[in-house]
């Protein structure tokens, strides 16, 4: 004789573990969501392609959209380059700074992808990945905005689009210093 | 003549400074970099991944160890630049003790059940009750029975 | 135009599967054998669409359509001609097709080896293959359909991922699908005695040779998995409990516990509910495996992913599994033990503790594989588990398991006496002691290491003893020295196949403790001309070359490597860059060994080739792991060997 209910049990068992992979649909492994939203930003000292000093201090009480890219990242920063540049010829007289890191990059193709877009706005390069790992980059491109007061406020992963660029930077800008 | 000193100087002193870093254990970097994540692979450690992101990253690992910070010190770093996700092992605190306890506790339930098990065969089977007879098979033999027992 | 057809043939395929499903069973239930015989058709008919697929892509490979997606994403102008045809299984849609056509493979074995055989299971059995046949059809036609059209066309295609680019890409998914797929015949047969209701033991009797095959591939792919990650990925380890890696790992564990505890019913008839679970868990872990590969929902180095198909894959576990514990909830009153046991020290005991270590590790690496899914869906933070828990948990798991791979084939059934136990083990038991204090003298002190090592030769002390015994008594009834040994390997061929497949086991426990303990590594910058050294073994940068291949540009670097003897050879690690990849890939060097592999890395280097950077291993005992699969590879046949045995 056997206790009716309980031979269901097996059955049954597997109804949980089912529900916890279909749980993993929503869910993308890629994405890593930033222990640094809402504390600041951490600090860089950069030499730009220019030859020009860069550092975040210096840009203190200005709204920064800090980018991470690479020439051989491919689509995706191929795909936001031309957005970056519009952002920053749009917002540059409003406060907003646009600063790009090229990261474990080849120096000429650095310079032949700045070429290809005319990005005006400064852009360094990161040779030994501190600035990346500082800022917790597990791929490119990423985009950070930094908000006056130096915090870091939004992340984006993946190629950016102007429409986002500027919402984020109207919402940073709209705060005081 | 006081230029020369100088230089002398200068040397010593750089000399001295290159013996005051502090001399890095290639193996305390590698052990450190084997228990956080390579972000850029899917399950290698840092100390494994030949990814050029895992490289800087050791770089990284090597640079504060040389700056005097502790192991834990620079795990703790990594952590609060990526998160809980870049330890390759979940830490044992909180929600994460049950990764580390279910399995031993899954092993333990299961000796209890195997030592069950065993016990049960091990027991003498017990006697069956005798299989319900036929009523007319049984009536034969008590009848036959019954004439054997007449003398 | 054979696009077209390809689809067409998928399509068509779905339908007969699901007709010929369906007319087993009406066969059956009606009597009607002519029901039955259209079902058979139906399997020769899936068989001939699938391979006219496969026939169908390959030409579109071959002549370079790239109007097809699937070429275009996987080749280019420039792939070379055999990789033409495994870029065939090198990316999902093509590998769906590949373990659809395996599985048609196998449902015709079955139809032409039991249809008169096993009338009464038979149809089931054959319902049930057509059954999953009809799913993996099913993929094909609608979430992975390989014959999707591009437009406009590329004028050249994508390319193979370059890390597939290996001899082990042809050979690592078919040797695991051949493993995989060959479950689902055990698996089938267990559905149909729980239909018919005959749970005895015929079912395995019967899928006693399938499952060593199915697990014997399953063993080689795993393997043969470690050996492209060791040559091809440039880190120089062989197995990272990659969540891929676990998820064909699983069903390995689970089959090894079925594998042996059918042995049990086989004796003893005991375990029979035990024995259903295990084939049913077995079954679908393989297609948890598929499922993980493909739905992207837990990262990993194999995710093919995208799209709808892990819905797909998900769904027809739900329905294999809960159909097939529900089948086995409503006959457990047929399922009752009818053995004794008159004490706890015997073979029963052993191999019950032998199942309880093996799905205890399969509990250990599934829970692991889906925790971060747990942790994210429980408190919404992402952690990773790897490594350091893995090898935690399991090395004791599996050390335990070495033990019992000693003594189970020993100790007696029933009842052990002190005599049994003493006379198969004591000897042995001394020889693991000495070896670990050998081992303690040169300086070995990690404990886990000496225990791996004490049973290692522990168990190798059993087999030689049993052996040893088992031949000098043919001796002493007159038979040859030929018969003695050779013969009697051929004879009872079940056991002393299982003795060899245990003795490679042996040789990968031994190469997988040696390398873990005793491999070496550095990492260094080096100037053309200087050298770096590691245990004896001197590296000398000679420079750098570039040079333009067929599909990607190259640059080696020249090595001279020296030992201690003056014996020198030439290491040329390369790195390829591929246009469509975004980093360089490592091409390692290495040289191979009984005792110790050396393997050198090349990584940065400047552009002038004056300088740079490399990383050298000198792994030691990984060659045993190779060895041990040759072991593997020769129980295995011998275990299946038709039974030489006269019929008294």
């Amino acid at each position: 004789m056997r206790r009716g209910w309980l031979r269901w049990a097996i059955p049954a068992a597997v109804l949980p573990v089912l529900a916890l992979l279909a749980y993993g649909f929503w869910t993308n492994p890629r994405e890593i969501p930033s222990p640094l939203l809402d504390r600041p930003a951490a600090a860089f000292t950069l030499t730009t392609f220019a030859g020009s000093p860069l550092s975040l201090g210096s840009l203190r009480g200005q709204v920064v959209m800090l980018n991470f890219w690479a020439s051989w990242c491919r689509p995706a920063c191929y795909e936001e380059a031309p957005a970056l540049e519009r952002t920053w010829r749009e917002y540059k007289d409003k406060g907003v700074v646009v600063v790009g890191i090229d990261i474990q990059d080849r120096d000429e193709a650095a310079r032949t992808f700045l070429a290809e877009f005319g990005h005006s706005f400064p852009n360094a390069p990161d040779p030994a990945g501190r600035v990346a790992v500082d800022y917790g980059v597990y791929g490119v491109p990423e985009t950070f905005f930094i908000d006056r007061k130096g915090r870091v406020r939004f992340k984006h992963v993946g190629a950016l689009t102007d429409e986002l660029a500027r919402q984020r930077l109207d919402t940073l800008l709209k705060e005081p210093s | 003549m006081s230029r020369g000193l100088a230089e002398v100087l200068a040397t010593l002193l750089l000399l001295a400074g290159a013996a005051a870093a502090a001399p890095v254990d290639e193996k305390t970097v590698h052990d450190v970099a084997a228990q956080l994540r390579c972000v850029v692979c899917q399950s290698l450690s840092v100390a494994d991944s030949p990814s050029e992101t895992a490289n800087q990253m050791r770089g990284i690992i090597r640079e504060r160890l040389a700056a005097g910070e502790s192991p834990a010190e620079v795990r703790a770093y990594f952590v609060e630049k990526y998160g809980e996700w870049i330890l390759l092992a979940p830490r044992k605190s909180g929600f994460n003790l049950l990764v580390w306890i279910v399995p031993f506790v899954g092993l333990g339930l299961g000796f209890v059940l195997v030592a069950l098990v065993l016990r049960r065969w091990s027991r003498t089977a017990p006697p069956r009750a005798p299989a319900a007879m036929d009523p007319a098979l049984r009536e034969r033999i008590r009848r036959e029975v019954s004439e054997m027992d007449r003398p | 135009m054979i696009a077209e057809l390809g689809y067409a043939a998928t399509v068509v395929g779905f339908v007969l599967a699901l007709y010929g499903a369906m007319a087993s069973v009406i066969g059956v239930r009606t009597g009607r054998a002519d029901w039955l015989r259209t079902g058979e058709r139906a399997a020769v008919g899936i068989w001939i669409l699938i391979t006219a697929c496969i026939g169908a892509m390959l030409y579109a490979f071959l002549t370079f359509d790239f109007s097809v997606r699937y070429v275009a994403m996987n080749t280019n102008r420039g792939t070379p001609f055999y990789y033409r045809i495994t870029a065939l299984w090198g990316a999902l849609e093509g590998s769906i097709v590949l373990w659809a056509w395996m599985l048609s493979i196998y449902t015709l074995i079955v139809v032409v080896r039991y249809r008169r055989r096993q009338p009464e299971l038979y149809p089931w059995v054959l319902s049930v293959m057509l059954g999953i046949l009809a799913f993996f059809l099913l993929v094909m036609s609608i979430p992975a359909p390989p014959f999707e059209r591009l437009s406009p066309i590329p004028p050249d295609g994508r390319g193979l991922n370059p890390l597939l680019e290996d001899s082990g890409m042809i050979t690592h998914p078919v040797a695991l699908y051949l493993g995989f797929t060959g479950f689902s015949v055990p698996f089938a047969f267990a559905m149909a005695a729980l239909i018919v209701g005959r749970t005895g033991d015929e079912w395995i009797t019967i899928t006693r040779r399938w499952t060593i095959v199915a697990w014997y591939f399953l063993s080689l792919g795993l393997l043969i998995g470690g050996w492209w990650s060791y040559h091809v990925l440039g880190w120089g380890g062989y197995w990272a409990w990659d969540p891929v890696e676990n998820a064909a790992f699983m069903p390995w564990l689970t089959g090894t516990a079925f594998l042996h505890s059918v042995m049990i019913q086989e004796r003893r008839r005991m375990l029979k509910l035990w024995n259903l679970t295990l084939i049913i868990l077995t079954f679908g872990l393989t297609l948890f495996g598929t499922f993980l590969t493909r739905s992207g929902i837990i990262g990993s180095v194999h995710s093919f992913t995208q799209g709808s198909i892990g819905v797909f894959f998900l769904a027809f576990l739900a329905l294999a599994l809960l159909g097939a514990f529900s089948l086995l909830a409503w006959r457990t009153d047929h399922l009752r033990a009818q053995g004794e046991l008159d004490s706890v020290v015997s073979r029963e005991s052993v191999f019950l503790l032998n199942n309880l270590f093996l799905i205890a590790a399969t509990f250990t690496v599934f829970f692991g594989t889906v925790f971060p899914l747990l942790s994210e869906a429980a408190r919404g933070v992402k952690v990773s588990v790897g490594a350091p828990f893995f090898n935690l948990v399991n090395i004791p798991i599996f050390l335990a398991l070495l033990f019992l791979m000693g003594v189970g084939p020993l100790i007696a059934w029933r009842r052990a006496s002190a005599e049994n136990l003493k006379r198969n083990f004591l000897k042995p038991v001394l020889a693991g002691i000495v070896a670990a204090a050998v081992l303690r003298l040169f300086g070995v002190g990690n404990v886990l290491v000496l225990t791996a090592m004490a049973l290692v030769v522990f168990v190798a002390g059993t087999i030689t003893l049993d052996y040893g015994r088992a031949v000098r008594a043919r001796r002493r009834s007159g038979d040859g020295w030929s018969a003695a040994t050779w013969g009697l390997l051929l004879r009872q061929n079940r056991r002393y196949g299982g003795f060899v497949v245990h003795l490679g086991i042996l040789v990968i426990a031994l190469g997988v403790a040696g390398s873990q303990a005793w491999s070496l590594q550095t990492e260094t910058t080096l100037e053309k001309g200087q050298s770096v050294e590691l245990a004896g073994y001197r590296v000398r940068f000679d420079g750098l070359s570039a040079s333009e291949e067929s599909n990607h540009f190259k640059v080696t670097g020249a090595f001279t490597m020296t030992t201690g003897r003056s014996s020198f050879a030439e290491l040329r690690p390369a790195r390829k860059f591929y246009p469509q990849e975004q980093t360089p890939i490592a091409a390692v060097d290495y040289r191979l060994g009984w005792v110790e592999d050396v393997y050198l890395v090349l990584g940065d280097f400047a552009r002038d080739g004056s300088r740079a950077t490399v990383k050298l291993q000198v792994n030691r005992l990984v060659s045993w792991l190779w060895i041990g699969g040759l072991v593997l590879t020769l129980g295995a046949a011998l275990a299946i060997l038709p039974d030489h045995r006269k019929p008294a």
